[in-house]
């Protein structure tokens, strides 16, 4: 029964990889190619997720719940939901593209890369899939640790700094997350997701209040550090721009987010619910905080962080508004943005690697010598900035849409947003690309996208339109699991289509 | 029943093109290129006509539902196409005059590199075009409208290489997506309301709510009127449109004159549901477009670069259709929009023909005396001026006239204010027309005083490595041009009021669209011939004045800009609306961003924060060292112990020793 153990086998053939990586020889490519087949076994491996999911059933599949340890509680207990899903396979294929970004990038102790990669990719998939949270939290401490050493060991000059950096802001909150945890477990007697909501859900009117609100309290914390959620975003920017590109690629938004609507949405709606009016204020300011300096930054890498920052806090803004179409937009936006993020942080990746440097201002008229890589670029950056039919413009659209419905004030703010992402990215395109050629760019020998790089981007470009045209094949999945969430968070997930038409 | 038309057809073809002439047109001949843009453009022309032929035993409103797009929740939007009588004539003006325009690109792009790259983004236009004007849900119409925007950003920034054709296709990028936040705002406000944004269900629901006044309608179409002025290019969004001039002669043509600009007024015109329950609104629109025909076309009366002339003519004929249909007067704004894409795309590709002869040069003081050297492009230019300028019975005489006409007897109490603001435009409009027309052909050649004119050398720079004698344009050129210009002869006559023996079709045709059951006001057709003579009397005093200075007296221009020297500065300058916008928000806002959000925020509190955490718990760490190794793995150590206290001290009733309120 491959449905049984599917998820099992999804996240520990990275790790099995990495082992095999530890005794391969350093010669030539051979680590590169072995680990890129690990990846795409992985990869086909989550694509058996969406080809047996079953629409018809709310909860979770590909179930495996085995007894582990007994005293403390704790379960083997996997499965994935609707919104996870995708997830995974999102996981899957971006670590095929980090390494394909990585394969020349990283040209001194290949194998400890390569190791930690597969290592990192476990415990990325481990948090998508666990459903025992003692389980969860091993895999979330361990996505930290990889991360941290890849960032010190072979990020740029001030790598070490970014990985202190960091490390001390994800893992402390991370410590209050194990407090919480602990406290659940000394009420609920499980460390198992699906009978700690139940039992929450059914006692958690006889817990004290107070404390239940400090323990959802210190969940939201560990996880809006990860996001990051403006003003906790301290490391991205130094991160974004020391780190890999592999490593940038993977580590804001999407563990940090998807744990909010696991945890926080799931588990203590009555507390998200109260403090969603401060959440939303700040997404709403991180939305323009992130484009606003975005706007002036001359390292395309730092423009790119606080792009980030801007992109997340919109979805943070979808998921806290409670909406069925919200928290679909926001899951879908999760899964685009990361996607074209991703695209766009090994472009620049590439261009580094042909011109060394990240500063803007240095380049010029790049266009008339690289018009594949000129190509790739606009059209990244369109998906970025939202342009409808691409992949962009959905999840933004529905987020916007239905917070306009809840909270109009901050929805229009946020909406400022398309203007001015509109205004960085085309002014980093224009600097780049367009104008009289620079010195920089006069004095290198210059080559256009190459196969290894044309294969991580051109089916990237694709996907981009395909996702954007398409998108009801995978909101179908996502829906199945939020809109049963958006009922327990709100105790009317009513959009403003009954709430305004009653005002008027 | 009708069988199904295969509207889907009429974008894709074009779609089809950019992708061949997009991945391949590197490796292929010119000629090829050309072949498969001009195929690509001709199929969806040739199935319009057909559908055209056959309208009259159409049922309609037709519609085709090709999938969903967008499915959330209880909402959902989808790829939907439509067709009534408002689309099929845009679908006839897009097709048409973009297949022509693509003829004459042939032509007049022919020595430039990029061949390939702007057949395909012209293909690109117009799928997205075809789209804008087929959707039948506002999302869909937003896919081409962002869609155009994005075609026009990548042709006004054709010539890439040069810093003012970038810096002009980001700002019209940019400038159209202000426009497109408050179009944004107006779809969120319909599916609050409406739950849905296909016309036929929110147009439906207002039409069985007659109680629905005002009200929560008047910011829906305020906000759509916002996106409006983006697109259109009105007061205050209008800045992007003249610098858009920096892209090739064709592009201006087809986007910036007859099609793209021209989607605000169809959308409202689309939206005149709404429109037409919302007074302010209408007032808003009526007044913006009087507002901005007035302002251009005063800028465009000294402005000595033939295309920026033909761009604030663009912008303040485009202020017509908005006054059109600001008075409720729909079908007169797409009369307009119909003659206008005619003698404007034919002033644009014939001024493409005067540039072509001259290697380059686009500056009216220098050139002079073309009339014997190019005369097709002469006298076809000659038409579209004289339909431009309001002559009778040319075509922008009978759209124009209707617009004014509307206006005169419109119930809005502004509307004689706005009737005689359009006459005074119509006067300057006539006037620096017959300004461009002498100065262009008439006279002496002033080639020679080239040297003294030539103070930004970005604007000659179109082609400048092909310096050859004066000379008339090829017929692939030509023949677009003579096929426009019979157009601006007779297009017009289609829509001749009763009042001047005419059956006025094209409003009858438009009827079961524009009709909203409270355009009740009519006037005699004694009030429509004095209105007539009225406006003709303009028309020939603003030539007669060109005549006077331009051709009788050429110093008088000189003498005049002399002793009105604040006046003429001011208009020369444009105002100075660019440099206010800069001074007055974007300057601001960089600096804000850079010194107080990046600087003191950024820099400051939050990694100055972070910076403060890290070296107290270096400090901590120093210490600490005293005991331990001072590696990763007993820090975490440290933390599990930490924990472990936190967790007893929570075991053992932390609710009771803290209070959180």
């Amino acid at each position: 029964m491959l449905n049984d153990s599917i998820l099992s086998l999804i996240t520990f053939v990275p790790t099995a990889g990495a082992f095999v990586v530890a005794f391969l020889p350093r010669r030539g490519k051979v680590i590169q190619w072995f680990t890129l087949l690990v990846t795409l076994t992985t990869f086909v491996l989550t694509l058996h997720l969406p080809a047996h999911f079953n629409y018809g059933q709310t909860g979770f599949q590909f179930e495996q719940d085995r007894a582990w340890i007994t005293s403390p509680n704790i379960r083997y207990h996997l499965g994935v939901d609707g919104i996870s899903t995708w997830l995974v396979v999102l996981v899957g294929f971006l670590s095929i593209l980090g390494v394909l970004a990585s394969w020349n990038a990283i040209s001194t102790r290949t194998k400890e890369f390569y190791f930690l990669f597969l290592i990192q990719q476990t415990a990325m998939l481990g948090v998508f899939v666990s459903l025992d949270m003692f389980l969860y939290y091993g895999f979330w401490e361990l996505s930290l640790v990889p991360m941290a050493i890849l960032i010190a060991m072979f990020g740029r000059n001030r790598g070490p700094q970014a990985a202190i950096k960091f490390f001390l802001y994800t893992f402390i909150p991370s410590a209050l997350l194990l407090v919480a945890l602990l406290w659940l477990y000394s009420k609920t007697g499980t460390f198992d997701f699906v009978e700690t909501q139940k039992f929450l859900s059914q006692y958690g009117a006889l817990l004290s209040p107070q404390a239940l609100w400090w323990v959802s309290l210190a969940f939201l914390a560990a996880f809006a550090v990860k996001v990051p959620v403006f003003p906790l975003h301290g490391w991205l920017a130094d991160v974004f721009s020391e780190a890999p590109t592999a490593m940038a690629m993977v580590v804001a938004g999407k563990l940090g987010l998807y744990s909010i609507i696991r945890f926080n949405l799931g588990l203590f709606p009555e507390q998200s619910r109260q403090i969603a009016p401060l959440m939303i204020a700040l997404a709403a300011i991180g939305v323009l905080y992130g484009a606003l300096v975005a706007l002036v930054q001359d390292d395309m890498k730092r423009l790119i962080a606080f792009s980030t920052v801007g992109h997340l806090s919109l979805i943070l803004l979808g998921i806290f508004c409670f909406t069925v179409v919200g928290l679909n937009g926001a899951v879908y936006h999760v899964i685009n943005h990361e996607f074209s993020g991703a695209a766009f942080l090994i472009l620049l990746g590439i261009l580094y690697e042909r011109y060394g440097t990240y500063e803007m201002s240095k380049y010029g008229g790049l266009a008339a010598k690289l018009p594949r890589m000129a190509t790739l670029y606009i059209i990244t950056t369109l998906s970025l900035i939202g342009l409808p039919i691409l992949n962009g413009f959905v999840g933004e659209f529905l987020i916007l849409s239905s917070s306009f419905g809840v909270h109009p004030g901050w929805a229009i703010a946020a909406t400022v947003t398309v203007i001015l992402n509109a205004g960085y990215m085309l002014l980093l395109i224009q600097k780049v690309f367009f104008g009289p050629e620079s010195h920089l760019v006069a004095s290198h020998p210059h080559s256009d996208i190459v196969a290894r790089e044309g294969f991580a981007l051109v089916p990237a470009a694709v996907l981009m339109l395909v996702l954007g045209v398409a998108s009801p094949y995978w909101i179908r999945t996502i829906d199945t699991a939020v809109s049963r969430l958006a009922q327990n968070v709100a105790h009317v997930t009513s959009t403003l289509t009954t709430t305004i038409a009653e005002k008027r | 029943m009708t069988s199904s038309l295969h509207l889907w057809l009429i974008p894709i073809v074009p779609f089809a093109g950019f992708l061949v002439n997009g991945l391949l047109g590197r490796r292929f001949p010119k000629a090829m290129v050309t072949a498969i843009a001009w195929i690509a453009t001709v199929i969806p022309f040739i199935q319009v006509l057909t559908i055209a032929a056959r309208f009259s035993s159409l049922a309609l409103p037709y519609s085709e539902n090709l999938g969903r797009w967008i499915v959330a929740g209880n909402f959902h939007a989808d790829f939907t196409f439509a067709l009534d009588q408002l689309t099929l004539i845009m679908l006839l003006v897009v097709t048409g005059v973009g297949f022509l325009i693509h003829i004459y690109s042939a032509g007049y792009m022919v020595h430039e590199d990029g061949y390939w790259r702007f057949f395909a983004y012209l293909n690109l236009f117009m799928f997205f075009m075809l789209t804008l004007v087929l959707a039948e849900n506002f999302l869909l119409l937003f896919v081409g409208w962002e869609g155009v925007g994005l075609s026009s950003y990548l042709l006004i920034g054709y010539y890439f290489d040069r810093d003012s054709a970038a810096s002009a296709g980001k700002k019209a990028f940019v400038v159209n997506r202000i426009g497109d936040f408050g179009f944004l705002i107006a779809l969120f406000l319909l599916i609050a309301h409406f739950g849905t944004l296909s016309f036929s269900g929110i147009f439906s629901q207002i039409t069985l709510h007659p109680e629905w006044q005002c009200g929560f309608l008047t910011p829906i179409a305020l906000f759509l009127v916002m996106g409006a002025t983006g697109k259109s290019a009105q007061i205050p969004l209008y800045v992007w449109l003249p610098d858009a001039m920096e892209g090739p002669t064709p592009v201006s043509a087809l986007i910036h004159a007859a099609t793209m600009v021209t989607a605000g007024v169809y959308m409202i015109a689309r939206s005149h549901v709404i429109f037409d329950r919302c007074p302010l609104a209408l007032t808003t629109v009526a007044v913006i477009g009087a507002a901005t025909a007035l302002f251009a076309a005063t800028i465009g009366l000294v402005q000595t670069d033939i295309k920026r002339v033909l761009a604030y003519s663009t912008v303040s004929q485009l202020g017509y259709m908005f006054l059109a249909c600001g008075v409720a007067a729909y079908s007169a704004g797409i009369f307009h929009l119909l003659t206008h894409a005619f003698f404007k795309a034919l002033l644009f590709l014939a001024a493409g023909s005067v540039i072509h002869a001259l290697s380059g040069e686009q500056d009216m003081r220098v050139m002079g005396g073309l009339r014997k050297k190019i005369p097709i492009t002469f006298w076809t230019m000659t038409m579209a001026v004289f339909a431009i300028a309001g002559i009778p019975p040319f075509a922008g005489f009978f759209s124009k006239d209707e617009i004014l006409y509307q206006a005169f007897i419109s119930p809005n109490g502004a509307g004689k204010i706005l009737w005689f603001v359009g006459l005074l435009t119509a006067a300057l409009t006539s006037f620096y027309m017959f300004r461009l027309w002498y100065l262009t052909f008439f006279g002496e050649s002033r080639a020679h005083e080239a040297a003294a004119h030539t103070p930004e050398p970005s604007h000659h720079a179109e082609k400048e490595e092909h310096k050859h004698p004066v000379h008339e344009s090829p017929w692939v050129m030509l023949l677009p041009l003579v096929i426009l210009a019979i157009l601006s002869v007779i297009g017009g006559w289609v829509g001749v009021p009763a009042a001047l023996g005419g059956h006025a079709e094209f409003f009858h045709f438009l009827a079961p669209v524009t009709q909203n059951g409270t355009e009740a006001a009519e006037g005699s057709k004694s009030l429509d011939l004095l209105l007539t003579i009225a406006s003709v009397a303009a028309a020939v005093i603003g030539w007669f004045v060109a005549h006077l200075m331009y051709f009788m007296k050429p110093e008088l221009p000189k003498q005049l800009a002399a002793n009105l020297r604040g006046l003429y500065t001011l208009l020369l300058n444009k105002y100075w609306v660019d440099e206010l916008y800069s001074a007055v928000i974007v300057t601001p806002l960089l600096l804000v961003s850079r010194y107080v959000l990046k600087g003191l925020l950024d820099t400051g509190v939050i990694t100055g924060g972070s910076l403060a955490m890290a070296y107290t718990t270096q400090g901590v760490g120093s210490l600490l060292q005293r005991w331990q190794s001072g590696n990763i793995r007993s820090y975490a150590g440290w933390l599990a112990i930490g924990a472990a206290a936190l967790l007893l001290l929570t075991y053992f009733g932390f609710g009771a020793h803290f209070s959180f309120r």
